[in-house]
C-alpha cells in the first residue's frame, strides 16, 4: 500500500514562475562576511562565492505569508501525507562564474516524488531542481535538493 | 582560464592526500547575519526561548546551508588559483548548535588524469568527531574563475 496517490504523483514536473534577480557587490560582501570567508575576491564583492545563489534566490515573501515559526511556505510543493522533515541533501553543479551586475533567472521544478521503507516506517523523498540561467539563457548553476519526510 | 600551474599541481596529487582542516565557531551574531543575508526568518536560528521551549532543541540551530558553504570553502581555499569546483553533493545529517566547535576537512578520493579532475571527500565534524555534514566535491585543475 503506497502513500503516494496518483494525484500526488501528478505534481511531478510542476514548475515555479521564473525569478530574475540582480547580483550586487554589497550582497556578495554581506554573504561572504556572514559565512566567514577568508578570500579577498569574495569579501570585496568582485566575484560571487559558491552557493551565492542560495541567498540570491531565497524566497522573499510578505510577513503574513510566514508561518508562526518564521518559515515561508513553499508553494511548489503539494501537501504530503508525511510532514516531519528529516535531513536532506543538496547537489550543485557550477557551470559559469557569477559577478556583480549579472542578472540571473531561477526556475524550480518538482522533479521527483518517491517512497522508501525506513526502519521505523515509510519515508517520502522529493526532489526539486533549480536551474539558474543568465540573460543569454546559458546555464550558470543547477541545484538539486532532496528532502526526506517521515 | 587554463593555468599550467594548476595542471602541474594535479600531477603531484595522490589519493589519500588530506586537505587543511579549519575550525568554525559560529556565534549568535554570525548566525543572525547569515540568515539575514538569506532573508531566512526561521525562529530556530535566532529565537532561543522558542527554540528550546517549543522545538525542544538544546540551543540555536546552525542553518544547514551554512555548513554546506564551509564544505565549499575547505576545497576552494585548498585549490587557490590552481583549479575550480565543478560540483558538490552533500547532506546535513546531524543538527549543530551555536557554541559548538565544528571542523571542516577533506581527503582526495579519486584522480582522473585524462581531464585533470579529482573527487574530494569532505566533511564537517563536531567536537565528538561525529560527521555532521558529509559530502563529495568534484574539482578540475588547470581551470580557474
Amino acid at each position: 500500500m503506497s502513500l503516494l496517490t496518483p494525484e500526488l504523483l501528478g505534481n511531478i514536473g510542476r514548475k515555479s514562475e521564473p525569478r530574475r534577480e540582480l547580483v550586487t557587490r554589497r550582497d556578495i560582501r554581506k554573504y561572504a562576511v556572514a559565512t566567514g570567508s577568508r578570500q579577498d575576491k569574495y569579501l570585496q564583492g568582485d566575484q560571487a562565492p559558491p552557493m551565492f545563489h542560495v541567498p540570491l534566490f531565497w524566497d522573499v515573501v510578505e510577513l503574513d505569508q510566514l508561518s508562526p515559526d518564521g518559515v515561508s511556505i513553499d508553494t511548489l510543493l503539494p501537501k504530503f501525507p508525511l510532514e516531519k522533515a528529516m535531513a536532506g541533501g543538496l547537489k550543485i553543479e557550477y557551470h559559469k562564474p557569477i559577478y556583480p551586475g549579472d542578472w540571473l533567472t531561477a526556475t524550480r521544478t518538482l522533479s521527483a516524488i518517491y517512497e522508501k521503507q525506513g526502519r521505523s516506517g515509510p519515508l517520502i523523498f522529493y526532489e526539486v531542481i533549480m536551474d539558474v540561467v543568465d540573460d543569454d539563457g546559458a546555464l550558470v548553476i543547477r541545484e538539486k535538493t532532496t528532502r526526506i519526510l517521515r | 582560464m587554463k593555468t599550467a600551474q594548476g595542471a602541474a599541481r594535479f600531477d603531484l596529487l595522490q589519493v589519500g592526500d588530506r586537505l587543511p582542516e579549519r575550525d568554525f565557531e559560529c556565534d549568535n551574531v554570525q548566525l543572525m547575519l547569515y540568515n539575514a543575508a538569506l532573508w531566512n526568518g526561521h525562529r530556530i536560528h535566532f529565537d532561543e526561548p522558542y527554540t528550546r521551549e517549543v522545538e525542544g532543541y538544546p540551543g540555536l540551530v546552525l542553518a544547514g546551508p551554512l555548513l554546506g558553504d564551509w564544505l565549499h570553502q575547505c576545497v576552494d581555499e585548498w585549490l587557490g588559483e590552481d583549479g575550480r569546483i565543478l560540483s558538490i553533493d552533500y547532506s546535513n545529517r546531524v543538527a549543530s548548535y551555536v557554541g559548538e566547535t565544528l571542523t571542516s576537512g577533506g581527503t582526495v578520493a579519486a584522480l582522473r588524469p585524462t581531464n585533470s579532475e579529482a573527487d574530494i571527500d569532505v566533511h564537517i565534524k563536531n567536537a565528538e568527531g561525529e560527521v555532521v555534514a558529509p559530502g563529495k566535491v568534484v574539482v578540475r585543475f588547470g581551470e580557474y574563475w
